[in-house]
């Protein structure tokens, strides 16, 4: 302390304090703002980030590039981060079965450990969203009424209100959100994947996005109050419905109340 | 065509009679034999016609039975599944209640009452001494009331006709009770909460919005800061609703006049398509599509949201947007066109 308070008033004391300051609010808002990416790089081990990149020249370089910087056939995945390739390549959407309007889900094509170390091979290319922590996927801390109250706003326009998906222009549309892992429907709202656009945290916190997860869950577990579903698609199919079936029947007991019996 | 206005069903029509004969060398088929049905010659199936009435009958007391399991023992539903099997044996209940009744009758008609054929004659379609009469009575109204005659009445009672519907006309333009006046009508259809230094917040929390939140590639859904406070919070956000996407720089192409309307790729538009209303919010991140769900009109966002597919008539109205001291994104003024579809001021 002796030697401090005698160096306090040096002529260069001034800005080595405030050099001092600078570092600290610069590393304390470093460290708050990219928690997500952080936790990307230090979560996989160096062999995982290995294996990631003998599997990434196997199965992806082709479209991707050698270094994953992209080519005609495909984006450049640095700073895509792990959520993107773990939603991708955890979907099945990739590897890719054929060009087109977008990726479909198909079956998967790797085992659990194989899509972390692709994941742990991109993130470890550059900074990105991270695969969501096990609170924010449990549905038991979640408020579905929240949830529900911002899936109407931000979601159910592409994906219908009641989550049954809906077409786009030429050929590209919103999948159905039945079914889906609860880790993949918050990835996607991280990484925007495809045409659908990204729902970051300062737009929906993970708080919000737990809620909307809770939702999703609450209503494919509860069903529809009104019976049959029709595929929650809305009053077409429900109105097609009604005019095959409803007046098939009222025409067969027409045919029936005139017919001659035998 | 003939005048079958004395046809019996005894005789053909007086003009077939007028011509020759020809035509009586179609023979009335009459009616074809009679044929006995199953129940009728076979008593066993009679029996069994009986019982499939009387198990018809036995359904309908069934559902009936079902709609009060439904109502009573189901009771005041607590969860959606409990809901759902209340729906389920009301409505099968009243359904099998009704069609039961209504099936065993026509079953029963049909196999076991008489179904011997009669011959029923037709009622007489047109007298002419009926028609006649009623040209008469046409005849004198006009003749009495003189309406060929006065002028004047025929003139005035046209215009009485005419103008009658029209207070309806005026009830429904005023069903708006607020009593503004036509010149306030159109203004309200003119201009949005939206204004200079109006916040742009989240829908539905209302909490602000910094230029930094806003990545590449995300959608924000808003509103203007204090929608929630005001009078009538769903009239105002009908007109007021906004989407922020973020999009490189590059990818905008942006008039000279709306140069200073964005921020660093940061754009706002009006989310009420210019169509009939409905929110377009369908937006594509790669695209830069802005998809109406209702009629498929499809805006290009980076042509400052112009019509490329659909009925749409005009472009999204674009709200000039900055970013306040704080940080914060902020209305640089209101919409500078009216939002939403046209109206009869703005065609």
């Amino acid at each position: 302390m002796k030697a401090l308070s005698q160096k306090r008033r040096h002529p260069l004391a001034a800005v080595a304090l405030l050099l001092m300051g600078l570092l600290v609010t610069g590393g304390l808002y470093a460290a708050a703002s990219s928690v997500n990416e952080a936790q990307a790089a230090s979560a996989y081990s160096a062999s995982d980030v290995e294996e990631g990149n003998k599997l990434f020249l196997a199965n992806c370089a082709t479209c991707h590039g050698m270094n994953a910087e992209g080519t005609d056939a495909g984006p450049s995945l640095i700073g895509v981060g792990a959520a993107s390739v773990d939603f991708q390549v955890g979907t099945g959407r990739m590897p890719m079965q054929m060009q087109g309007p977008q990726a479909q889900v198909k079956p998967v094509q790797f085992d659990d450990e194989q899509v972390q170390q692709l994941s742990a091979y991109v993130a470890s290319l550059g900074a990105g969203p991270a695969v969501p922590e096990a609170e924010y996927l449990d549905t038991s801390l979640g408020n579905s009424g929240q949830g529900g109250e911002i899936f109407r706003v931000n979601c159910a326009m592409c994906h219908n209100a009641a989550a049954a998906g809906g077409a786009l222009t030429r050929g590209k549309f919103a999948p159905s959100l039945e079914g889906v892992e609860e880790k993949h429907i918050y990835e996607a709202m991280v990484i925007g994947p495809q045409n659908m656009p990204v729902f970051n945290d300062s737009n929906i916190s993970p708080e919000d996005k737990r809620d909307v997860i809770t939702f999703l869950k609450e209503i494919e577990a509860q069903g529809s109050p009104g019976g049959a579903k029709l595929g929650s698609l809305g009053p077409v199919s429900e109105g097609l419905f009604v005019w095959t079936a409803g007046l098939g029947i009222i025409i067969a007991f027409t045919i029936w109340l005139t017919s001659r019996p035998s | 065509m003939g005048d079958h206005s004395h046809g019996s069903p005894q005789e053909s029509g007086t003009v077939a009679k007028a011509q020759d004969d020809s035509l009586d060398k179609i023979q009335d088929p009459g009616l074809p034999p009679h044929r006995a049905r199953l129940t009728d010659t076979d008593p066993r199936a009679a029996k069994r016609a009986e019982r499939q009435v009387a198990i018809l009958f036995a359904i309908s007391m069934i559902g009936t039975v079902l709609f009060f399991v439904g109502y009573f023992a189901v009771g005041h539903p607590e969860s959606i599944a409990e809901i759902r099997l209340q729906n389920m044996l009301l409505g099968s209940g009243t359904a099998f209640a009704m069609l039961g009744i209504g099936v065993g009758i026509v079953h029963w008609a049909r196999t076991l009452m008489p179904d011997h054929e009669i011959a029923e004659s037709r009622h007489e379609v047109r007298t002419e001494e009926g028609r006649q009469e009623a040209e008469e009575i046409v005849n004198t109204i006009v003749d009495e009331s003189g309406i060929s005659r006065r002028p004047l009445i025929r003139n005035s009672l046209i215009g009485a006709l005419a103008l009658a519907p029209l207070p309806g006309i005026v009830i429904l333009r005023d069903l708006d009770l607020t009593k503004a006046s036509a010149s306030e009508i159109v203004d309200r259809l003119r201009h949005t909460m939206w204004d200079k230094g109006v916040r742009l917040t989240r829908d539905p929390s209302g909490t602000p919005i910094k230029a930094s939140d806003v990545q590449i590639g995300s959608a924000f859904h808003v509103i203007p800061d204090g929608l929630n406070e005001t009078e009538d919070p769903l009239n105002e956000k009908a007109k007021a609703v906004v989407l922020l996407m973020r999009l490189n720089p590059e990818d905008l192409n942006v008039s000279p006049e709306r140069e200073d309307w964005h921020h660093d790729g940061i754009v706002a538009y009006s989310k009420i398509c210019t169509h009939v209303g409905c929110p377009v919010a369908l937006y594509e991140q790669h695209t830069h599509h802005l998809l109406c769900p209702c009629h498929q009109s499809t805006f290009d966002l980076t042509q400052e949201c112009e019509v490329i597919f659909g009925p749409a008539a005009h472009a999204l109205p674009q709200l000039p947007i900055t970013v306040d001291a704080d940080g914060f994104l902020v209305a640089q003024s209101d919409f500078h066109e009216p939002v939403g579809p046209g109206y009869w001021e703005r065609p």
